[in-house]
């Protein structure tokens, strides 16, 4: 491999881009699994329904995505909420949730990806956008405008929620159904209803990033996989529910990345997520700002 | 083999944190083989947290625990029961999928057998349903825990502890929300195992039985030993009173 | 029933059911009943860990994928030796399953010491960082795959696809054994306090790590047995096929909807929605089978959490969870209903 610093400066500078996107991604993770403990692996397979989503109103009207996808919210809303009343009901009310609840979750991750492919085909689909197409230059550094756009809005999408989850009720509920639901009770707030919504917001989050991943990069149904990875390695490192962790645990997984596929290849870069994770978890579980 | 006056169970400045929060201070307390000891508390004062870091359910980041003269520090909960520890759940935790004689059959299996008491098979049967027995459960022996009542689920919860053929047995608020006659129940159920041969660590807010039972009496406040000594004493120790009782 | 009397019975089915392929006549019978016996070995093994202990594995394509890969692997070393090509299916099937073995303990060891849910997740790590490994590992072919030439007729039984067949019905014979086996110990007690209440079976003095372990690396074995004989039925192996999340989804699905609590779960299960699915794949497509199971899993996971097994015991008034931890010796006498 060749060093040189040019290389090493941009990959820095795009994988600190890119890991702005993975904290948007992993934000809905961080609520769902890092301060409700509801292990959702099909959050990935919900944010690539938002690219296709982004994708369809794109094609058929023009619109951007990342407005498009702002738009539907509501409707990711309510999915979240209705998926987590039926997990309350079978799963988390029976206490079952540790294999069944997980096998659901699964079994959704499925159905979506399939249903997909089934409606979509497996072809690559992209998005048209004033700021696919340019670069900003820095000097040496460059910035792709599809990757530097994503990123600026996921941190604004970071910042609103952890504004919301410190500064509103909604949000201190949220925070305390965590730590003790009894005492919620005792303050006359329905538990399951406030985990309700912090689900419901978990999958409006992937409307937005699913707007982004297909901004970034083409989209078929199975590029979701490699998210699941990415964005469990990314929650646990972060400190499961940190969201300033999240975001620092994105950039720097973001950086890894980066270097591995520009000095060593992309064939490895599935590897460096996954195998974040697992170092994550054999050796520091609490991550790096860990609770 | 500890004889009648050696300690069974030594607890050295105990300290326990969960993050910022110091949820046990400088815990020292000793426990004679046979003794009937009583560890009362206001709610949130670390009773339940000192059980569970003599149990090896928590782990203690200051002192040291020792038992029947072996230190406990780096022991998983599992050894500690084969050594002779045992202790019932604040609230009980019975193994649902298994019928109650199931649940007794497991100590049975995996401690008692752990010391190399093997027994035939028959025979193990036999003491599991003595066991039931003994709680007056043995009617409901096939059947899951879900069928139980509270003070039914409670005494399991105490059967199953007494299962692992312990030397000491914590009982944690083993007799909350129970009926008077229920109390009595219990207290005389824990008697009988003393009388036995087994020590035995009351955790419990019911000062009358904990009166009753105690041979000595331990105060736990916001995670600090306050007293330690003979009942009637203790209960009029000013400190206890003010912290305890006479708000 | 003691357990020889049970293998004795099940290795008369077995012939039976083999004798009954032969006569039929056509290889196609041969072909999609090693799918499905495959499956027998994957959703059993499983099971031990995901039903009897509770934990969910979903990583069964990466030791699946270990025994295949590990047979390619002996198949180049060979190939290039003076040895006979043809190493025998049943020592294959050891060799992958030890080198399964060895990586589900290696596993178990850095994450099972971790909740649950996170043991899962790193089971889906794993899967992803074992596939890479194999895609940029030229040995074995990497990405571009490996060809295994499937050796001619063998005596006494007839071309190898059933010689294939006949080995995999040993596997699930063997895994289903062993599954009763385990059911029926105490280790069977000791995974379902592991699956019921981990923190009280502790306190009650059940080692739950070591068992966990020893789930882990009997599930993982047995996946890499079943794996073992892959390249031969498949004549071309490729890291997208072999490791695909096909493997994971079924053999999880097959369980949950066959129940999960015995050794029968896992069969009927399999029996069934592999039956289904050859018949899906066939006449509609590969995609609407992949659908259906997923429907199937939530379905059942949501309305008949006990599985078939479950629904069929409550039908006949009893509870599915008798099946768990019968005891081997004594108290039948007695006349206990379990």
């Amino acid at each position: 491999m060749i060093f040189s610093f040019n290389l090493f400066i941009n990959a820095i500078v795009s994988g600190i881009l890119i890991g702005g996107f993975y904290a948007a991604v992993t934000s809905g993770v961080s609520l769902a699994f890092g301060i409700l403990d509801i292990v959702n692996i099909a959050h990935p397979a919900f944010i690539i329904l938002g690219s296709y989503v982004a994708y369809i109103v794109n094609a058929s009207f023009g619109f951007d995505p990342i407005l498009t996808s702002i738009v539907v919210i509501p409707a990711f809303y309510a999915l979240g909420a209705a998926i987590y009343q039926i997990y309350y009901v079978s799963f988390e009310k029976r206490g079952q949730e540790s294999l069944r609840g997980l096998a659901f979750f699964f079994g959704l991750l499925f159905i979506t990806e399939v249903s997909l492919v089934l409606y979509f085909g497996v072809d690559y689909r992209y998005v048209d956008a004033p700021y696919i197409g340019p670069t900003w230059h820095f000097g040496n550094i460059d910035m792709p405008l599809r990757i530097l756009v994503p990123c600026l809005v996921s941190l604004v999408l970071i910042a609103a929620l952890e504004l919301v989850l410190t500064r509103t009720f909604i949000g201190r509920a949220i925070m305390a159904v965590a730590q003790d639901q009894q005492a919620l009770r005792l303050m006359a707030v329905d538990p399951v209803r406030i985990k309700r919504i912090a689900f419901g917001i978990s999958i409006a989050t992937a409307s937005l990033a699913g707007a982004f991943l297909i901004i970034i990069q083409p989209v078929e149904p199975s590029v979701g996989r490699e998210y699941i990875g990415r964005v469990f390695a990314i929650c646990v490192l972060g400190g499961m529910g940190s969201l300033p962790g999240t975001v620092i645990a994105a950039m720097l997984l973001g950086v890894v990345e980066s270097f591995t596929a520009t000095f060593y290849g992309p064939s490895w870069a599935p590897a460096v997520s996954f195998g974040f994770l697992l170092l994550t978890l054999a050796v520091r579980p609490a991550g790096l700002l860990g609770r | 083999m500890t004889d009648a006056n050696t300690e069974l169970l030594q607890v050295d400045n105990l300290g326990k944190r969960f993050g910022g929060f110091v949820a046990l201070e400088n815990i020292s307390l000793a426990v004679t083989a046979g003794e009937r000891l009583g560890l009362i508390g206001p709610n949130g004062s670390g009773k339940s947290t000192l059980v569970n870091c003599i149990c090896g359910t928590l782990r203690n980041e200051e002192g040291s625990v020792h038992f029947d003269g072996r230190k406990l520090d780096g022991l998983r909960a599992h050894q500690r029961t084969h050594l002779g520890l045992a202790r019932s759940f604040q609230l009980p935790r019975p193994f649902v999928s298994l019928s109650l004689i199931d649940n007794i059959r497991i100590p049975r299996l995996y401690t008692v057998a752990a010391r190399g008491h093997s027994h035939a098979a028959s025979d193990v049967e036999e003491r599991c349903a003595a066991l039931l027995r003994e709680v007056g459960l043995e009617t409901k022996a096939r059947q899951r825990p879900r069928d139980l009542t509270q003070v039914e689920m409670r005494k399991l919860e105490l059967a199953r502890a007494m299962a692992s053929e312990p030397k000491l047995l914590m009982a944690d608020e083993a007799m909350a929300g129970l009926t008077p006659s229920e109390v009595e129940d219990i207290l005389a159920l824990l008697v009988r195992l003393n009388e036995q041969g087994v020590t035995i660590i009351l955790i419990e807010h019911i000062m009358r039985a904990v009166m009753s039972f105690s041979r000595r009496l331990v105060v736990l406040v916001s995670g600090r030993k306050i007293a330690d000594g003979a009942p009637n004493e203790v209960m009029r120790d000013p400190e206890v009173e003010r912290a305890y009782l006479g708000q | 029933m003691r357990t020889p009397a049970f293998l004795v019975i099940c290795l008369i089915v077995a012939a039976a059911v083999f004798a009954t392929a032969v006569g039929v006549g056509n290889d196609y019978v041969f072909f999609a009943g090693y799918v499905v016996l495959q499956y027998v070995v994957l959703s059993t093994a499983w099971n031990i860990l995901g039903g009897y202990c509770g934990y969910v594995n979903f990583g069964t394509a990466a030791f699946f994928a270990l025994g295949a890969y590990s047979t390619v692997a002996i198949y180049k070393l060979i190939a290039v030796s003076e040895l006979p090509h043809v190493v025998p299916i049943p020592v294959l099937m050891l060799i992958g399953g030890v080198v399964s073995g060895i990586v589900g303990f290696g596993m178990g060891y850095l994450t099972l010491r971790l909740r649950g849910a996170f043991f899962s997740i790193a089971t889906l790590a794993l899967a992803v960082v074992l596939e890479t490994l194999v895609v940029n590992w030229d040995y074995v072919g990497g990405s571009r795959g490996a060809y295994v030439i499937r050796p001619e007729e063998l005596p006494l039984i007839g071309n190898y696809i059933r010689y294939l067949f006949l080995m995999m019905l040993l596997l699930a014979v063997a895994a289903i054994t062993i599954a009763r086996l385990i059911e029926h110990s105490r280790l069977g007690y000791g995974f379902a306090t592991i699956r019921d209440d981990e923190l009280a079976a502790e306190a009650s003095g059940v080692p739950t790590l070591r068992l966990k372990l020893i789930a882990t690396t009997i599930s993982g074995t047995l996946m890499g047995m079943a794996g073992a004989p892959f390249p031969y039925y498949i004549g071309f192996l490729q890291p997208d096929s072999t490791f695909a999340l096909d493997y994971a989804v079924n053999s999880i699905a097959m369980p949950l909807i066959g129940g999960t609590t015995s050794w029968a779960g896992p069969l009927i299960g399999t029996l069934l929605l592999g039956t289904l699915q050859q018949i899906i794949t066939v006449t509609i497509s590969s995609a609407v089978n992949l659908l259906l199971v997923g429907c199937l899993l939530v379905l059942f996971v949501i309305v008949a959490p006990n599985g078939i097994v479950g629904l069929v015991h409550t039908y006949l008034q009893r509870k599915p969870e008798d099946f768990v931890g019968r005891r081997r010796v004594g108290a039948d006498a007695a006349g206990s209903l379990s």
